[in-house]
């Protein structure tokens, strides 16, 4: 789950991890409101669940409250990446004398989190990471001892070298990593931290994603989601049981697991054809699955065909037949469908398919292909 | 021979009285699988399928000499029971559980190591020795016995593989599906080792997936440690950048774990890398000249 940077900076001021003042606005009239009448530098950005958003126009700085107000109307309806901007933050702008970066992440290859620095922080980092990745200090953290204070200074002192700012530093490494833990966080990143003028050290900017598979412990962070119109719908089709992300295809698929569904983009791909979307209809073998999942393929007006692969290990084919002849029956369609069955009961299931006349075949092979032709018609 | 289990592994159900578990339970009995125990706390001498129930995964040990342990328990309570069964000493868990919290499997992996506890898993479809030994759910009947080792990321993935591989006559000796999770037990690497120090293994089946450098370090390995002939797969190639694909934990981010990197890693340790689930039983044929 990802959250807008103005709650990030809320969690770290929880956390005392030091942030410029800042407000939320939805609305031009919301920052008449709520932004003070004093003339100062501010920075209003745009609160989207896309990176990228400075080069797209989605923040810009003011010198008045007149000024702000004017960046806020350019900004808000704004499309960034496909997303219409609902809200911007307006938040004081500070000096900086130099920026850097800081982040933690669950890192899969050491099987640990991993505390990433940089002294060259900025909207450059993965250019950074890329190009010169021994600019980027990592540090794996044991888990039964968390981030202690002398790893934190470690890398503080690679970042700074006064020992005012060093230790101003590795407080601020040791509060982010309690905010990461304690909020079952999959990605805490502060960038910029930046060094102002008169020596104070700051979270400029933060971005934090958690743990989906941990929401459920996670009551406060549950409650601050905000999800885009895309997102809305991936949630839903996950409370349905239902993996689903849309693509910019026209062959829509509905698979059982996550690597056979991705096998099956694939094979589309491969003999030519672009997928609609990522479905995967999990492991049980309940027909209101596949009805729903139905739903949601066919409620993608660029879907021109739709295969249906199953391979039943633990989700038995007949079952899915059951299902799809059910849903088939709801759902009034004339988008060509092909189902592939094989696996637990696959005879069965192919006897229950028979009914609906649909075009059945063996291999993953021959469904990609016959999907494909299907899409032309 | 096979690895990690056999017909000699003595098997205990963690969460054997819940609706997976106990469904699991009958069929890997079925299957001819060692079913000594099963764990549910506070239900200790009752009976599942004929099967004694223990109120901790340590009293199983001790009465039943387990070395081997399943987890069905939900995923809240599946890193603790991962932990249970460790301290406990016995020497391979698998757990099935899936949407395990990430912190949690953080946790319990210095742990394994401290105490040696090979875990498989979580979030995964389980492991099996044809003809002797099932653990976990996958489907038994389209496994047969050969020399073929495979290890998949996937679940159904893998049985639509190993469907083919069978079809085409190729057995298998043991096939692993290590599960999809950003954070889990054995990684290919450690059990490409196993397969190529067991005899009766000659060839070995990777399935990858996007994301993480586990398919990246595994043909290293197979580069400059294995003698036997590997041949792989990866699923995702088509996957856009950035966006996790259900809970396979496939994520690509900045650069790393693309699926053209896999490829070329792969083939670089001259690894052929199949374009197509069915092509994989043929670059298996191929490569031991059958």
């Amino acid at each position: 789950m990802k959250i807008h940077e103005y709650q990030a900076r809320n969690l770290f001021r929880k956390y005392g991890i030091p942030v410029p003042e800042g407000v939320i606005c939805h609305s031009v009239d919301e920052v008449k409101k709520k932004v003070s009448d004093e003339d100062k530098l501010r920075v209003v950005k745009a609160q989207v669940h896309v990176g990228g958003r400075g080069k797209a126009g989605g923040v810009k700085l003011a010198t008045t409250k007149s000024e702000a107000i004017e960046k806020a109307k350019q900004i808000l309806g704004m499309d960034i990446k496909g997303i219409t901007v609902e809200k911007v933050l307006v938040a004081d702008a500070v000096d900086i004398e130099k920026e850097f970066y800081v982040g933690l992440i669950n890192d899969r290859n050491t099987k640990s989190v991993t505390l990433m620095a940089s002294a060259e922080g900025g909207v450059e980092i993965e250019e950074v990471a890329k190009v010169s990745p021994e600019k980027i200090i990592k540090m794996s953290i044991d888990p039964g001892m968390g981030l202690m204070d002398w790893q934190a200074r470690k890398i503080a002192l690679q970042l700074f070298n006064d020992p005012k700012q060093i230790r101003q530093a590795a407080e601020i490494l040791v509060k982010l990593y309690q905010l990461y833990i304690e909020t079952d966080s999959s990605l805490a990143e502060i960038n910029p931290l930046v060094l102002t003028p008169d020596k104070q050290v700051l979270a400029i900017d933060g971005k934090m994603n958690f743990d989906d598979n941990a929401l459920f412990r996670q009551k406060e962070i549950i409650a601050m989601r905000e999800a885009d119109k895309e997102e809305q719908k991936e949630i839903e089709a996950n409370a349905k049981g239902l993996s689903y992300i849309k693509l910019d295809g026209n062959i829509g698929c509905m698979v059982n697991g996550a690597g056979l569904a991705m096998a099956t983009m694939d094979m589309i791909k491969l003999y030519g054809g672009d997928p609609a979307n990522f479905l995967d209809i999990g492991g049980s073998s309940n027909p209101q699955k596949v009805v729903d999942a139905m739903n949601i393929l066919l409620g993608d007006k660029n879907v021109k065909s739709v295969m249906i692969n199953i391979f039943g290990g633990i989700t038995r084919c007949d079952d899915v037949a059951r299902g799809l002849v059910t849903a088939l029956d709801i759902i009034k369609t004339d988008v060509p469908i092909v189902i592939r069955l094989s696996g637990t009961n696959a005879k069965e299931g192919l006897e229950i398919i028979k009914q609906t006349g649909l075009p059945v075949v063996e291999t993953m092979s021959e469904a990609a292909k016959t999907a494909i032709e299907l899409s032309k018609k | 021979m096979s690895i990690l289990i056999n017909k000699d592994t003595k098997l205990i159900v963690q969460g054997i009285t819940g609706r997976d578990g106990a469904f699991h339970t009958s069929k890997m009995k079925a299957y001819g699988t060692h079913i000594v125990g099963g764990i549910s706390p506070g239900k200790g001498g009752q009976q599942v399928e004929g099967i004694p129930v223990f109120n901790t995964v340590e009293d199983a040990v001790k009465a039943t000499g387990a070395n081997a342990s399943v987890i069905f328990v939900p995923a809240p309570f599946a890193g603790d029971a991962i932990l249970e069964a460790s301290y406990a000493g016995v020497e391979l868990v698998v757990c099935i559980t899936e949407h395990v919290p990430v912190q949690d499997m953080i946790k319990v992996t210095p742990v394994l190591k401290r105490n040696g506890t090979k875990l498989i898993g979580a979030n995964c479809p389980g492991l099996i020795t044809p003809d002797e030994c099932l653990i976990g759910i996958l489907p038994a009947m389209i496994f047969k016995k050969g020399n073929i080792g495979l290890i998949s990321r996937s679940g159904t993935l893998t049985y639509e593989v190993v469907n083919m591989l069978t079809e085409s006559g190729l057995g298998q000796t043991t096939c692993v599906g290590i599960g999809g999770d950003a954070v889990s037990g054995l990684y290919f690497i450690d059990l490409l080792e196993m397969y190529e120090n067991d005899p009766e293994t000659d060839a070995v089946v990777v399935i990858g997936e996007i994301g993480g450098d586990a398919e990246e370090q595994a043909a290293r390995f197979i580069k400059e440690k294995m003698t036997k002939p590997v041949v792989a797969f990866i699923a995702g190639q088509s996957a856009p950048p950035g966006k996790r694909m259900g809970h396979a934990g496939a994520i690509i981010s900045s650069g790393s774990g693309t699926a053209a990197e896999k490829v070329k890693a792969f083939n670089a340790a001259g690894v052929p890398v199949a374009k197509e689930p069915s092509e994989i039983p043929d670059l298996i044929k191929e490569k031991l000249g059958l």
